[in-house]
């Protein structure tokens, strides 16, 4: 590992010309980090500084967290976050029960018909339900669900990606394992839930964090589908917070957005290098 | 055996069925809806293959909406390729700082685009803004960057850039790390140039990945609307209106619901035929190790 290591940082050409192109190159990516890191550096300057230092960068204006509180105050943020927090819940946990035994029929069983069906659900990575929001918001208001959260969920509730990436992994586990486990007696769904889910747990993680950041995020389908305060996620409150209520009191925007990214922020911040393996883990399988 | 397929039938139907009446059914329900006219009070939907079609064609908005999204893809998939793929160069190597310079480059790609638009649209606000700030000694202050038809659809990809390029830069990083380091030796060995390092080696075996960035930068850049509804909606005059947007509008505003229906078999349409250009295109390119 050391080893390899070593050769790989070596400089391709030595010499006093390559040791200048890698330093310029080095400055050149952090200068692009800054920039990168700048819009969202502005967003929490603002947040933490009263309303009448906004016009103006000043190093030395006074903090404050008065926009937080005022922002808190002003939207039921708490109830949006909670409406968010159930929804990602519920999709996570039927996102799991529903494609678990479906990758597992696709990975291991044979029946008529499978590799066709396979296919045919694979279409769903790129005809994804927000593309056909116009039928399924008419679908869900058949059912009686228009502004509920499983009116939000259901659409996703079949996943493509999910019964794909679980495949993929439940067809890595040896066969052996699961005659063995046959031999001892143990039926189907008993060897799914004591052999397969166990042993693909790397990638129920990365699945898992995947589908939060993406349903924490979410936001055409909830903003058709729900038109009350009791069933907004995070995202469609926030935007009708910043384009309905607030005017152009900046500093309370911007509090407001810091607080409903926060708590998916911190999340990452905290499990950093699982979300990074997790993201590339789902993409390459 | 018959055993099995009855089990394996069992397990997939759940997960099936509920993916097929979200997916599948409604992409067959939306050919349906298109052949007919939207019902209006005094004149029930009635079958008109042809109708629905004539308004696209005459439709202004429709081909402002296609040529903007052909625009919008066309700013997203380069620059976004190219962006990711030197941010994972550069952070692949030692030096310091180079955990932080990975958080900044990721750190977008994890907010919600509704918090980025709301960031972008401080970041860009006349007069408050710091582009405005900085803009300003140079006598450029004061532009309304999305209030103008010239700027809008540039800023709004801008925006969709830098939520997207630290997304793929992980899936470069990760190909960039499985790469054998002898291969590196060898060429250092060789006296070849880091650039023809790069051309000659790294890059034909980063194919694969550029398909797979390829494909998805592609898909989103039919789906990326979020920062466009809180943001121009659409406007000004159309300027920021792509496909998926203006389904939005005439389906949810105008509730012209079976013209939506139209507009969205043209989109996927259109989806389709930019997977199958690109995998025609790249897939003889691809060097599977």
């Amino acid at each position: 590992m050391s080893m390899s290591a070593t050769v790989a940082t070596l400089p391709l050409s030595r010499g006093l010309a390559g040791q200048a192109g890698r330093w310029i190159e080095i400055i050149g990516a952090w200068l692009l980090g800054v920039l990168w890191i700048l819009p969202l550096l502005w967003a929490i300057w603002s947040a933490i500084h009263p309303a009448d230092v906004q016009a103006g960068f000043n190093l030395f204006a006074p903090l404050t967290l008065q926009n937080f509180a005022a922002a808190w105050a002003a939207a039921p943020l708490d109830r949006y976050m909670a409406n968010t927090i159930m929804l990602v819940s519920m999709v996570l946990v039927a996102q799991f029960v529903l494609c678990t035994p479906a990758a597992f029929a696709f990975a291991r069983l044979r029946f008529p018909g499978r590799d066709t069906l396979f296919a045919v659900v694979l279409l769903q990575l790129m005809v994804t339900p927000d593309l056909l929001m116009v039928e399924n918001y008419q679908t869900i208001g058949h059912l009686g669900l228009v502004d509920s959260l499983p009116g939000i969920a259901l659409p996703y509730l079949g996943s493509a990606f999910g019964i794909f990436l679980l495949r993929q992994t439940f067809r890595t586990i040896p066969q052996e394992l699961d005659d063995a486990a046959r031999l001892e007696g143990l039926g189907l769904l008993a060897r799914i839930w004591r052999l397969y889910v166990p042993l693909a747990r790397p990638t129920y993680i990365a699945y898992g964090l995947v589908l939060v950041s993406f349903h924490w995020n979410n936001f055409l389908w909830p903003l058709v589908i729900t038109n009350s305060v009791g069933v907004r996620p995070i995202t469609v409150g926030l935007a009708i917070f910043s384009t309905n209520d607030q005017g152009i009191n900046w500093s309370i925007i911007t509090a407001a957005t810091l607080i409903s990214t926060a708590p998916l922020v911190v999340a990452f911040l905290l499990f950093q290098r699982q979300f990074v393996q997790s993201f590339m883990r789902a993409g390459i399988k | 055996m018959k055993r099995e397929a009855v089990q394996g039938w069992m397990l997939v139907l759940p997960a099936v069925v509920l993916l097929a009446a979200f997916t599948h059914w409604p992409t067959l329900q939306t050919i349906w809806a298109s052949l007919q006219t939207t019902a209006v009070p005094g004149h029930p939907s009635r079958f008109a293959p042809g109708q629905n079609m004539q308004n696209l064609w005459a439709d202004p908005v429709f081909w402002q909406a296609l040529r903007n999204n052909l625009v919008y893809a066309g700013c997203i998939i380069p620059v976004t390729l190219g962006l990711s793929l030197s941010m994972a160069l550069v952070v692949d190597r030692r030096f310091p700082g180079r955990g932080l310079l990975r958080l900044a480059y990721f750190t977008p790609t994890i907010l919600p685009m509704i918090a980025v638009a709301n960031i972008w649209l401080y970041f860009f606000t006349p007069g408050y803004g710091l582009i405005d700030e900085v803009l300003a000694p140079f006598g450029l202050g004061e532009w309304n960057w999305f209030g103008s038809t010239s700027t809008a659809l540039p800023a709004i990809i801008v925006i969709a850039i830098w939520k997207e390029a630290g997304f793929y830069m992980i899936f470069y990083l990760a190909a960039l790390q499985t790469m054998p380091p002898d291969l590196r030796e060898a060429a250092a060995l060789e006296g070849a140039s880091r650039w023809t390092y790069f051309r000659r080696v790294v890059w034909p075996l980063l194919m694969p990945t550029t398909l797979f960035v390829c494909i998805n930068v592609a898909i989103d850049a039919f789906r990326l609307v979020d920062q466009i509804v809180v943001i121009t909606k659409g406007g000004p005059d159309n300027a920021t209106t792509i496909l998926l947007y203006y389904i939005y509008e005439v389906g949810f505003q105008y509730w012209d619901t079976n013209y939506a229906a139209l507009l969205t078999i043209t989109l996927l349409a259109l989806l389709g035929a930019v997977a199958a250009l690109q995998f025609g295109l790249l897939a003889r390119r691809v060097h599977y190790r």
